[in-house]
């Protein structure tokens, strides 16, 4: 899923303090999974908002909306769609796809972003999310078995380790950060496969990325 | 052997190929458009060793460039190996630096992916790696052997103008201290089957490790494909070994050395002293064609180490040695 | 709420555990240990139920200060709720700081059911805070800093 954290309260009261009538509005999938946008961080969100106006004197009438996905036109129903037309700013802690679909759904509101957008990533425990994928556009996995040092390297090194393993962990974050060609020895060595650690890879097609410039995909096929 | 039968005619190669035992220096560029610097940094240099590795934004510090200090280091008669890391230039800008230095005179590279940015003085750019430290060698060696860049167009001007290649002798880097261990000597054979024609390893303080790992290396003959330059820091003091023991990744330094250090009188004396010695030890191990004496900020001392271990006067004939 | 000085009286929310805090706050009745009025209690199953925005809610609707009141450690009647809830108001103390709220405005303390008399005492003090930081927030040097 996508991985978002909450932008700091400051940056986000800046942002949202000369609205009038503002609409905090959270996403129900990745982010409320991940805990940045959903209804629970909507409602704090709102509070402090409210307090936060209380203390300055604004006059910022907030109201609170979430919906399950700000990334699917067909779940901005007629609810939402009301309380957004209604509101003069949006605040939304959808991502940033969120945050751009409501722009192009709604071109007469202002919509400020109240998450910053991180990475694709799983769950290690609640409360702690980990990258796990670049969105490179050629998936690479079947030559790593499964760990991919595009994401998961510091330097995206293709062919092995680089002096800064040590003891598993990667000389960039070593509290936190695994090293993705130790992980992938490992695995090799699990599968039997140390062979393969041999083989060469030649430099990665870069265009299937965002170097290619903004992608999009079409399928012909579900097309109405 | 004639000129036409090296790679790239560098003194480094025609060191390495006749037989002798090289020695390697390091010159690390100033952070500032200081020429003098440069110039006084490789006359301490040039007599002393075969050829010097001019670093490339070394520990991730924005520096003068490798190629222009490189020609600096050329200009007062000190032959530099320039180093290329995958960290801040794509493959259009390392290629057209490639051909650029060519025409400039520079025969040596080394390839490395170089320290991560975040350790650096500009630590909120962007990254690069659009090809990693392997492929560089990869790239390095299609340009000179195939005449081709890593698109697999011809280096030429047009079509009918002449196939003008980069004539340049290609280095890589071995760390055989890092983790996995178990993984670093394929990937110095990868390096090697890549195209690396000579390699500078990590510093060396644990000898009891390096051997293991030049074993392995021999078992699997690769000492025989490439040119192994072992890499050798004096220590300054204890304390400093203290220092990287407990902090430097990739580096790795045996209790005795630091007992050695500090229980000397004059522990700077001691730190050359057993670095000589390890110096001479590696003359005599088989698999190692030479030294690579990485003295950054203490280029001075570099002709008195080289005296001390006898390594001077570097040769200057290049007959084949049997 | 006002006193005869005229200032106005603080309002405080202690959100109790059944188990523990509430049970010592009866107590503390029976006994006649005397207690602030200015404390309206919300009794709850296990301060595990607490969550970010309850505590946010209340300083919404008007609370001056805020506390909960859970089991000693160790002793949760549902294990690790009283820690649970510890970690939700430390969370909950940052939300109200980035908000301009003095972060000692809420607190929690851990208050054994037979324990009248520390109920009593934890109640005067904290409602003593709150008058004390209400006080400096009204002196004219502070109310300057704050409009600007």
């Amino acid at each position: 899923m996508i991985i978002a954290e909450q932008k700091p309260f400051k940056e986000i009261y800046e942002s949202v303090k000369d609205s009038e009538k503002l609409l905090v509005l959270g996403c129900g999938t990745c982010v409320t999974v991940c805990m940045a946008g959903g209804e629970k961080e909507v409602g704090v969100l709102a509070n402090q908002i409210r307090l936060a106006a209380g203390k300055d004197g604004g006059k910022i009438e907030v109201t609170e909306h979430t919906i399950t996905r700000q990334c699917d036109e067909e779940f901005f129903d007629e609810g939402a769609s009301e309380k957004i037309k209604e509101a003069d700013s949006v605040l939304s802690l959808g991502c940033g796809v969120g945050v751009q679909h409501i722009v192009q759904l709604y071109p007469d509101v202002v919509v400020r972003p109240g998450v910053n957008t991180q990475f694709y990533g799983a769950t290690l425990q609640q409360g702690i999310w980990t990258e796990r994928c670049a969105g490179c556009g050629e998936c690479v996995l079947e030559r790593f078995e499964g760990i991919c040092p595009i994401a998961r390297c510091s330097k995206s090194l293709m062919n092995g380790p680089c002096g800064g393993s040590s003891n598993g962990m990667c000389e960039v974050d070593p509290e936190n950060t695994e090293c993705a060609w130790q992980l992938i020895y490992d695995r090799m060595k699990r599968l039997n496969k140390l062979d393969k650690l041999m083989d060469y890879q030649p430099p990665k097609d870069w265009s299937h990325d965002r170097d290619g410039g903004p992608r999009s995909v079409s399928r012909e096929d579900v097309l109405f | 052997m004639s000129e036409e039968q090296y790679k790239s005619g560098s003194r480094l190669e025609q060191v390495l190929t006749s037989g002798n035992f090289a020695l390697t220096g390091e010159l690390g560029p100033p952070k500032s458009a200081d020429r003098e610097t440069v110039e006084k940094k490789a006359n301490l240099l040039k007599d002393s060793v075969d050829a010097a590795n001019i670093t490339d934004n070394q520990t991730a510090i924005v520096r003068m460039s490798s190629w222009g200090a490189g020609l600096i280091a050329k200009e007062c008669g000190l032959e530099p190996v320039m180093q290329i890391t995958t960290r801040d230039r794509n493959r259009l800008a390392i290629q057209s630096d490639v051909i650029g230095a060519a025409a400039m005179g520079i025969k040596n590279i080394l390839c490395i992916s170089g320290d991560h940015h975040s350790f650096g003085n500009h630590p909120t750019s962007r990254i690069v790696h659009d090809i990693d430290s392997v492929q560089l060698i990869a790239t390095l060696k299609k340009m000179r052997d195939e005449k081709k860049f890593e698109s697999g167009d011809e280096i030429r001007n047009t079509k009918k103008s002449e196939l003008i290649e980069p004539r340049i002798f290609i280095g890589a880097a071995a760390n055989p201290f890092a983790d996995p261990m178990e993984f670093r000597v394929v990937r110095l054979a990868k390096k090697i089957n890549a195209g690396a024609d000579f390699i500078q390893t990590q510093v060396i303080y644990d000898m009891e490790r390096f051997k293991k790992w030049m074993d392995e290396v021999r078992d699997q003959g690769l000492h025989e494909k490439t040119y192994i330059l072992a890499g050798i820091t004096p220590l300054k003091s204890a304390k400093m070994a203290q220092y990287m023991k407990e902090n430097v990744s990739g580096i790795a330094i045996p209790d005795h050395v630091v007992e050695r250090l500090s229980e000397a009188e004059d522990q700077k004396a001691e730190g050359i002293n057993i670095a000589v010695e390890q110096m001479q030890e590696l003359k005599n191990m088989e698999g190692i064609s030479g030294v690579h004496l990485m003295a950054i900020g203490a280029e001075k001392s570099v002709p008195g180490i080289a005296e001390q271990a006898g390594f001077l006067p570097r040769p200057t004939q290049y007959e084949k040695i049997s | 709420m006002e006193s005869e000085a005229g200032e106005r009286e603080p309002v405080i929310i202690a959100f109790c555990c059944h188990y523990c805090a509430f049970t010592a706050a009866d107590l503390a009745g029976t006994m006649r240990q005397q207690y602030p009025t200015n404390i309206r209690i919300v009794r709850l199953p296990c301060t595990g139920k607490v969550y970010v925005n309850m505590l946010l809610e209340a300083f919404v609707d008007g609370a001056d200060g805020v506390m909960v009141a859970g089991c000693e450690e160790g002793s949760c009647h549902f294990l690790e709720g009283n820690y649970r809830a510890k970690k939700r108001v430390n969370y909950a103390k940052q939300k109200i700081e980035e908000v301009g709220i003095n972060p000692e405005k809420l607190e929690m303390y851990h208050i054994g059911a037979s324990e009248g008399p520390l109920f009593a005492r934890k109640a005067r003090e904290f409602t003593e805070r709150i008058r004390k930081l209400m006080q400096e927030e009204n002196e004219p040097e502070n109310q300057i800093q704050n409009e600007k």
